[in-house]
């Protein structure tokens, strides 16, 4: 058990640090760096979805006045690993999925650049290209293990017997399609060799994570950490795109060592990060439910199949919360995979979670609906007394809580079961609820210093703001543990100039960061009291949490949704979208509620509009803009609302804190899903619940 | 091929050589190092890069330098009456946390003053019950809709849009009270 | 992005011959088509003949009670005006449905309807496309049609018209004011946009140079009583799926005058002329609606595609039609 920290600024609600600045625009991010004379770098994009290039002419290109070199996999320079088939950029003729780069110019302005790339004439021998995923391929495998570690198949009691014995059983598929992340900031990077000879780069990089970013870099580069640092103040949403540094970067890194002394600007396009900045596998999601006439479960299986690319794999863990989310004494969840030729996939916020709580989701509403018990009831019967995958003892769970106060605050009491009997004005109105899970993570190394100088407190940590508030909630962290009012403590961020810092990934970044901090802190007050001096200095590092050993962590929450369904012409909005979540305790109201809400945002758009069309017959996502990729607009927020429970988790951390980055686009989709069912009686397996699948019933 | 123009930006007056090819949004960014326009999409698909010209609302990656000359562009940066001072609506944006990460922020900013502006003059929208009259002020949900409405040719994959119309509403409730 | 020369001639007729001398020149207006088309490669003019300053920003009333729009009007001029909100309130309705505040503070009368499709593969030029490069073949069919025609489709392109503007101003029988190399003349709004054939690349009857100087609505009583519908899958800023401009002027219980032009299902704006036929003199009923839409749609032709295709668009566009004429004759009802 940890000793949390008495809240003075914690639990505060105070705005944003960095908040006037980004109101008037006026702090830089990466591609906005100020560096005397830059160059532009633009990319050539493969067009075949398998081959070999077989022929670059850059003749034209070259020969355009204010190029400055073209590169190719022929002139590129050897990177030191290319174990990693994405980051291997120009480094053979081997194409493993359309839009993979196949060459690069370097010119005095964007302009040029720009025109140059469309002169640099590439040949390929096209090989036959597969990229289409079904669930009945024979070439299906099982991975190793599912992001990041989890083994990739579970089996607890016959989950075969359950089925064929259970009083009720309910066996569907759902499907959720390629999602793409698409922060508002295109992946950039301003990189710059030094002019002496010395090997040192200097990256100022849109990343969730600076010191992930020099670790690949000194990787592939054959470089030490002290020859490359990374600088990242703000971050224009990721969303994960940026917690792994993509071929981006690299590019970025090779182009500027071609001109040692001169720095390169290269940010992708909106179209190019469609291929080259990671994305949300397709899934199909084979559930089986076996449940006793009251609802309880007798088993739950979960069997997904999912892409990913051949040239490296990335395994989504798509079944993983239902290893934990109900109680059942039969479950099986597996995974395979088909390795096809399209771009690499990656983290997309909540992976596992925000995919993997569909097809549950929405089967635990079909199978309320089967047995007549209200949708609500029927999870909180089979709340699990432990984890149900380790028989650990949860460190607070309280899902129960939040289905019961999110049930009153929505005005769920009294709900007429029945699908598609409500009209109203012209549209079919109906309610839905899903429940929502994300594990409480702290990465294992990070490190923070705490400085004194002048009557300030300056703590150091190379840790990122996405928009997820650590500016400013990093601070209060600090100021608590020191014992001083927030106004006297600063915390810088995003440089690897700083303390090694984890990634801003998995819901993580507070609890590893602010656990850091607090050991610093620690460690400064143990050796200079409560008074210290003008230069006096500490430094401490995250610690393993002990209490993993005996408890399962994760935050919960229950989202509420109201959906309408035009009648004549089956359009779907959704006029309250309510969520209540138990995330331990809330560090900044003010940002927190930001957090869910933007999580909640997403998962509407993932319910309604959100899906990549990637045409098999090229490999090619056709739909790779925001005019065609339809994130959600503001007009399609209406009544949303984040609500929390006070918890008080012991166990997590100094501070009490759950992650919270994730858990709001968990469940959004099942929860609208459900309510489109309950307004229409159409029951949508495939998301997202366009008009069209709606349509037709009526 | 280049040409000379002149751009008023925040008040201040620049003589620039252009390509004719580049776009008002890298003669800002990339020629005179301007941060408050951001480039989210470049094809007039995400309203990051929202700025003021003669005092109306547009996209500067659809607008080319050449075709500008002359022009005054207000930046997000630009909007505040000083230095140290606050424009109300980037009061209202840090009050309401209209934001997260703060790309899409300078350009929500701009079109929330153009909006003001619309909303002002009564130009109707996609949801303005009377078109004739012109949109309702008087009644909050019809205000809360138009805003909505009105602020979605600026995406926010934060998903701030909650905060944005809430800031957006108080700066109009604001303009309203100041003119009764 | 090819290089390109940019001039500012000193009137509308130079502006003309500048273009019609050169075939790689092109007008610049508003430019929220054409910049978007220079970066993705679709369009490489040697020339931008810039005539945003060239033709009328006015909006001026016709001795017979209708309008000429000036092609310089921008959307959200012409969306603010008080005798179109008036007069045309389907007009008023469907300019703020199209693109965001932005956009429209930027797009022209003229330039609107001169729009090129949204079809993701006429703007992906890795891909072939017999619109952008006559001959390569339509990677649309077969391919991602969810957004795809309907209506007047060739087996050489699928694509729609994006416009918003130009469905009400194909409803409204507008007529097209344009200077062409040769003189003046007058095209009839609906005659404008062509089907695509077998000549998709070309998208209207106008000629290398010709160049829209007005658009003039005529009077039509019918339409003060008129709605603009459009149905799409984000709640704004996005492309129809379909839409539905409609006049509609009921007495007694019947039909008396109506017009109706569809948006989303065709390569133009499509004047739905057999549904004003199914509905003169009948009653004004959901049955005479939806055997309008019936009549309508007797010759469309869904297309198959790995997104699900687009059959959907029948059921969508006979809902739609049925809830316009219905809300509309509601409101006839009330006044």
């Amino acid at each position: 058990m940890t000793a949390t920290l008495e809240p003075r600024a914690i639990g505060r609600d105070l705005a944003r640090r960095d908040g006037a600045a980004k109101v008037r625009g006026t702090a830089v991010y990466a591609d906005e760096t100020p560096v005397a004379d830059p160059l532009f770098c633009r990319i050539v994009q493969a067009t075949v979805a398998r081959g070999r290039v077989t022929e670059v002419d850059t003749a034209d290109a070259a020969a355009l006045d204010g190029v400055v070199t073209v590169l190719t996999s022929t002139d590129a320079e050897r990177l030191a690993s290319t174990d990693d088939a994405e980051l291997a950029v120009l480094q053979g003729t081997e194409v493993g999925f359309r839009g993979q780069i196949v060459a690069a110019v370097l010119a005095e302005t964007d302009e040029v650049a720009r025109e140059a790339v469309d002169l640099v004439r590439v040949t390929y021998a096209a090989e036959e290209h597969d990229a289409r995923l079904a669930a009945d391929r024979d070439d299906l495998y099982t991975p190793e293990s599912v992001n990041p570690t989890y083994p990739p198949d579970t089996h607890e009691g016959d989950m075969a017997a359950a089925m064929a014995e259970a009083p009720m059983t309910l066996e569907a598929t759902y499907t959720t399609p390629m999602h793409h992340n698409n922060p508002m900031e295109p992946h950039a990077t301003t990189a710059l060799w030094d002019a002496s000879g010395a090997g040192h780069l200097t990256l100022w990089d849109s990343t969730q994570g600076v010191h992930p970013v020099r670790q690949t870099v000194t990787q592939i580069f054959a470089l030490e950490p002290e020859q490359v640092r990374v600088i990242c103040p703000f971050v224009g949403g990721g969303f994960g795109s940026k917690g792994t540094p993509h071929a981006n970067v690299i590019m970025a890194a090779l182009a500027a060592r071609a001109v040692p002394g001169r720095p390169v600007r290269f940010a992708l396009t909106r179209q190019q990060m469609f291929s080259l900045a990671g994305y949300r596998t397709p899934t199909i999601q084979r559930m089986q439910l076996a449940a006793e006439r009251d609802g309880r479960l007798r088993g739950i299986a979960i069997d997904v199949v999912e892409q990913t690319s051949r040239i490296k794999e990335f395994a989504e863990q798509t079944g993983v919360p239902t290893r934990n989310m109900y109680a059942a004494s039969n479950r099986r969840t597996t995974h395979r995979l088909a390795a096809l030729d399209v771009p690499v996939p990656s983290w997309m916020r909540a992976p596992g979670e925000c995919p993997g709580m569909f097809g549950p989701e929405v089967a635990m509403d079909e199978l309320a609906a089967a047995l007549g018990i209200d949708p609500v009831e029927l999870r909180i019967r089979n709340e699990p007394e432990v984890d149900p995958e380790t028989g650990k003892p949860f460190s607070s769970r309280n899902l129960v809580a939040c289905l019961r106060e999110g049930a009153e605050r929505f005005g769920w009491a009294g709900r007429d079961h029945r699908p598609g009997v409500r009209l109203e004005d012209g549209w079919w109105v109906g309610t839905g609820v899903a429940a929502s899970v994300y594990p409480t993570m702290r990465m294992p190394k990070s490190t923070a210093t705490v400085t004194y100088d002048a009557g300030r407190f300056v703590g150091r940590i190379g840790a990122a703001d996405l928009g997820t508030g650590a500016w400013t909630v990093l601070p209060q962290i600090t100021a608590d543990a020191l014992g001083v009012p927030v106004e006297d403590v600063d915390v810088l961020i995003g440089d690897t100039d700083h303390p090694e810092a984890s990634v801003a990934g998995g819901s993580s970044g507070t609890t590893t960061w602010g656990s850091a901090l607090v050991e610093a802190v620690r460690e400064f007050r143990d050796k200079y009291g409560d008074h210290p001096h003008d230069g006096d200095a500490a430094s401490g590092s995250v610690n393993p949490n002990a209490a993993e050993e005996d408890y399962a962590m994760s935050a919960f929450g229950a989202q509420f949704a109201e959906v309408r369904v035009h009648a004549d012409t089956g359009e779907v909005r959704v006029p309250r979208l309510h969520g209540v979540f138990a995330a331990g305790r809330i560090v900044n109201p003010r940002l927190a509620r930001s957090q869910f809400l933007g999580g909640m945002t997403m998962g509407l758009g993932m319910a309604l509009h959100e899906q990549s069309l990637l045409d098999p017959r090229t490999g090619h996502v056709v739909n790779h803009d925001l005019a065609e990729y339809h994130v959600p607009a503001n007009a399609d927020v209406d009544d949303l609302q984040a609500h929390w429970i006070d918890e008080d988790d012991p166990y997590v951390n100094a501070m009490g804190s759950k992650g919270i980055g994730e858990i709001g686009i968990v469940g959004t989709a099942a929860a609208v899903a459900n309510a489109a069912w309950h307004a229409t009686g159409v029951r949508v397996r495939d998301l997202p619940v366009t008009l069209d699948r709606v349509l037709p019933a009526r | 091929m280049e040409t000379e123009l002149t751009l008023q930006v925040d008040g201040a007056t620049h003589r620039l050589r252009v390509d004719t090819r580049t776009s008002l949004l890298d003669a800002l960014r990339q020629r005179l190092g301007a941060t408050s326009p951001k480039k989210g999409c470049d094809h007039g698909q995400c309203g990051a890069c929202t700025v003021l010209v003669g005092g109306r609302r547009i996209l500067a990656c659809l607008a080319l330098a050449v075709a500008h000359d002359g022009a005054e562009v207000t930046t997000a940066a630009g909007l505040a009456p000083g230095p140290d001072e606050d424009h109300p609506v980037h009061r209202a944006f840090v009050d309401h946390d209209a934001f997260q990460c703060g790309y899409c922020t300078p350009g929500q900013v701009c079109s929330a003053v153009g909006v003001l502006d619309e909303l002002e003059r009564g130009w109707p929208s996609a949801v303005t019950a009377d078109v004739a009259g012109g949109p309702d002020l008087a009644d909050a949900g019809a205000v809360d809709r138009e805003i909505a409405e009105r602020m979605s040719g600026n995406l926010c994959r934060c998903g701030a849009y909650k905060g944005i119309r809430a800031a957006v509403a108080e700066v109009v409730g604001v303009a309203e009270g100041a003119r009764r | 992005m090819r290089p390109f020369a940019y001039a500012t001639p000193p009137d509308a007729r130079e502006a003309v011959l500048a273009v019609a001398e050169r075939p790689d020149a092109s007008f610049l207006a508003g430019g929220t088509n054409i910049v978007d088309h220079l970066r993705l490669g679709v369009a490489t003019p040697g020339l931008l003949v810039d005539v945003t300053a060239l033709t009328s920003a006015e909006i001026e009333d016709l001795p017979d009670g209708g309008l000429r729009i000036g092609a310089a009007v921008r959307n959200s001029d012409l969306a603010a005006d008080h005798r179109v909100r008036a007069r045309y309130p389907v007009l008023a309705q469907a300019l703020p449905s199209g693109a965001s505040g932005q956009l429209r503070n930027m797009a022209t009368t003229g330039g609107n309807p001169l729009q090129r499709t949204r079809c993701v593969y006429f703007q992906d030029v890795t891909t072939p496309c017999n619109k952008r490069e006559p001959g390569s073949g339509c990677a649309a069919i077969g391919g991602a049609t969810r957004n795809h025609a309907i209506l007047g489709a060739s087996e050489h392109c699928i694509a729609t018209h994006p416009s918003d503007m130009a469905v009400a101003l194909a409803a409204l029988d507008a007529q097209v004011q344009v200077l062409g190399p040769d003189g003046d003349r007058t095209i009839p709004f609906t005659d404008l946009h062509t089907l695509p054939g077998s000549t998709p690349e070309h998208d209207t009857v106008l000629g290398h140079g010709d160049l829209i100087t007005a658009i003039d609505v005529p009077a039509l009583p019918l339409a003060t009583r008129s709605r603009y519908r459009k149905v799409r899958d984000r709640a704004s800023y996005a492309f129809a799926l379909v839409s539905v401009a409609a006049c509609l002027d009921v007495a007694d219980g019947e039909v008396h005058d109506v017009r109706i032009a569809l948006g989303g299902v065709a390569h133009k704006p499509w004047r739905a002329h057999r549904a004003e036929e199914a509905l003169r003199g009948a009653p004004a009923t959901d049955e005479s609606y939806r055997a309008a839409a019936e009549a309508a749609l007797t010759d469309a032709l869904p297309q198959e595609g790995f997104d699900g295709g687009n059959a959907f668009k029948i059921p969508l566009l006979t809902g739609t039609l049925v809830s316009t004429l219905r809300e509309l004759a509601g409101e006839e009802t009330r006044t």
